[in-house]
């Protein structure tokens, strides 16, 4: 017994000299570099331990407005997205003639490059004395003000910034949710028709529990994802986040890490562990709230 | 009440666009069944016995046709106003719900006038829970049931509004075979305390002469005969028929006909009147054969296989097509299986003649 379980870790060493060397230091890097007080990047050296950079970072008006942002872009994006994936998946399924056309339609965004996708969307909304993007001719057209959707009024941005995550995770979620709704026998829908459901409670009594474990399984990577944003919102506004106003919980880290004569690590350490804990939490709710909704 | 079936078919268009045309699933079916009766449709796998349910439930529309339930003419009616109960052959019972759930499903459909109070629909749901002995199971999700027992709560819930006819789409077939048994007569019991007239599909012969009052033997989407599962054993119209009922099957020979006498090979075996001469297909059920040291049938002899209560001979013949020819004889008979050749005489019921090319019936004397 004890040479097999000797030989069961034996195999695993591999594996978990990889996660130890990649994943588990630097956590541990992560969480020390959070604690150490006036860390010089240059020197190597640091006052004391404590938890003062957390406290400089929670009491910094820029994070404050990148955790403002990020809430609102999760909040508003997950549900939006989700909903609307779920929309167009019922559409597909339920039509027979150009399905693939419309499938390969919603995927495209999938395959195509953030950064590019952002450029398009800088172009679409722009407004500079000098030229209005196509959306600014269409309000126009329609005899409203331009706006800058760019570099204009706070909701404007927030605007664009969920329009643009909705549009770039759209096809991610139809192509899940096709496939879930797809793999629905269709014998329930039968003994249902047989029945006499109507076809309103035969998509919340059976469709919707049905596919509800992928359903779930999106808003929860949803939410990580939306949490996680940053390249988005670099494509739409460019690098000086802080100043845009549009900075996002990664993009602070980035910053910190990044900004002059060495960046502060500390800080970025901090921040970032606090973005871990936020989407920790975040994940253990769903994880309890699943227990109550999803049948499996 | 009644079903009536007129003129009714259904094609689908060929799958295979290459060669095109349309697949004629059921053909032009004309039969009565009647009140409280449980009928079975039987046939081979493809040969559109589940269409032919499908149809009668409503799920499927007939190309052309029509289906009468008592006098009323329901083929335009859908599913849900036709009062049919429809079990599937993997049940379809919805996994998220309990076995109280499931079965108060079809009831909590019931809009306006029929729409019932809670304590009608809970005592609706454990009368039929009672009836399928599965009243002490009702907060169990399906998974965490039997076969057997998820088969009952599918009953149930086709049973649970009263539906006019109960329509069982391959009930047995996901059920291991000693549950099978049990389960078909379980069938027999409900359908005989209901007494709704209840259809059911199955590619088991055995299963359908044990338990239906009527058999409807169908092939390739045609109705080969209608009839009590005895008279359509006793008396098939088809060498399809005689050779799709039966266990062990019968034995197919190919014979000849000549001055009234019908001959196996050389061999005179037995005398048939009224027929026209010449080769025939001749089928043999395998209770057919009777021990005789002078019987006229010369078969080699393979062996003998016991089965308790009669042995099974195991021969060979020139002219038989099956691999082997099975009688069965009663096990107090003594049968040498070291013997080079088995003697049979054969009985005059159990032998059927067909005809060469259509392999229809031929009627014969003695």
């Amino acid at each position: 017994m004890e040479k097999q379980s000797l030989k069961g870790w034996l195999y695993l060493l591999p594996a978990m000299i990889f996660l130890g060397v990649f994943m588990v230091y630097p956590l541990v890097d992560v969480f020390i570099y959070s604690l150490e007080e006036g860390f010089n990047f240059v020197t190597q050296t640091s006052y004391g331990v404590g938890l003062y950079n957390y406290s400089y970072v929670l009491h910094n008006s820029y994070f404050i407005q990148a955790v403002k942002n990020t809430f609102l872009l999760v909040i508003i994006t997950v549900p939006i997205s989700t909903g609307l994936a779920l929309l167009i998946s019922l559409g597909l399924n339920s039509i027979q003639k150009l399905r693939d056309l419309y499938q390969t339609v919603f995927f495209l965004p999938y395959v195509t490059n953030t950064l590019a996708i952002g450029m398009v969307f800088m172009i679409l909304f722009k407004s500079t004395p000098y030229s209005d993007g196509m959306v600014n001719m269409l309000l126009n057209a329609v005899g409203l003000q331009s706006i800058d959707f760019i570099d204009g009024p706070y909701w404007a941005k927030m605007f664009v910034l969920c329009f643009y995550t909705v549009w770039v995770v759209l096809p991610f979620k139809i192509l899940i949710l096709t496939s879930s709704l797809a793999s629905v026998n269709q014998d329930y829908y039968n003994a249902a028709r047989v029945d006499g459901t109507g076809s309103l409670r035969i998509f919340t009594r059976i469709t919707l529990p049905m596919i509800s474990p992928s359903l779930f399984y999106l808003v929860i990577t949803g939410f990580i994802g939306a949490f996680k944003a940053y390249s988005d919102v670099v494509a739409l506004f460019g690098t000086n986040l802080n100043a845009a106003g549009m900075n996002t919980i990664v993009g602070y880290v980035y910053d910190m890490l990044y900004s002059d004569s060495g960046g502060y690590p500390s800080y970025a350490s901090a921040a970032a562990l606090i973005l871990f804990v936020i989407v920790l939490t975040i994940t253990c709710i769903n994880m309890l709230v699943r227990k109550k909704l999803v049948y499996i | 009440m009644k079903v009536v079936l007129k003129n009714l078919t259904k094609k689908f268009p060929n799958r295979n666009k290459k060669v095109g045309g349309e697949i004629i699933a059921v053909n032009n079916f004309n039969f009565e069944i009647p009140d409280g009766k449980l009928i079975g449709l039987l046939g081979p796998s493809g040969c559109g016995k589940s269409t032919a349910l499908n149809l009668i439930s409503g799920l499927l529309k007939p190309t052309s046709g029509q289906i009468f339930f008592g006098d009323a003419d329901v083929t335009e009616l859908p599913p849900e106003n036709r009062g049919v109960g429809l079990v599937f052959q993997n049940y379809a019972l919805y996994p998220h719900m309990t076995v109280r759930q499931n079965i108060l499903f079809p009831l909590e459909n019931l809009k306006g006038d029929k729409k019932l109070s809670k304590e009608v629909m809970e005592q609706k749901m454990l009368e039929a829970a009672r009836l399928v002995q599965i009243d002490m199971l009702l907060e169990r999700k399906p998974k965490e049931m039997s076969g057997g027992q998820q088969q009952r709560v599918a009953i149930a819930r086709a049973l649970v509004k009263r539906p006019d006819v109960l329509l069982l789409d391959e009930p047995l077939s996901n059920l291991d075979a000693r549950l099978r048994l049990q389960t078909r007569e379980e069938i027999r019991r409900i359908q005989k305390e209901t007494g709704i007239t209840t259809i059911f599909v199955t590619h088991d012969q055995e299963e359908a002469m044990s338990i239906s009052d009527m058999i409807v033997v169908m092939e390739k989407g045609i109705v080969r005969q209608i009839g009590k599962p005895q008279e359509v054993y006793d008396s098939p119209v088809s060498l399809f028929v005689a050779k799709f009922l039966g266990t062990p099957p019968i034995n197919v020979f190919e014979g000849r006909v000549k001055d009234g006498y019908l001959y196996l090979d050389d061999q005179k075996v037995l005398a048939v009147k009224g027929t026209k001469d010449g080769d025939v297909w001749v089928g043999i059920r395998p209770e057919g054969f009777t021990l005789d040291e002078n019987g006229p049938m010369i078969c080699h002899m393979n062996g003998v296989e016991v089965m308790g209560r009669d042995v099974s001979v195991v021969s060979t013949h020139k002219a038989c097509v099956s691999p082997v020819i099975r009688s069965i004889i009663s096990a107090e008979s003594k049968v040498d299986p070291a013997s080079e050749n088995v003697r049979f005489a054969l009985k005059p019921s159990k032998v059927f003649l067909f005809d060469k090319n259509s392999e229809e019936r031929m009627e014969f004397t003695l």
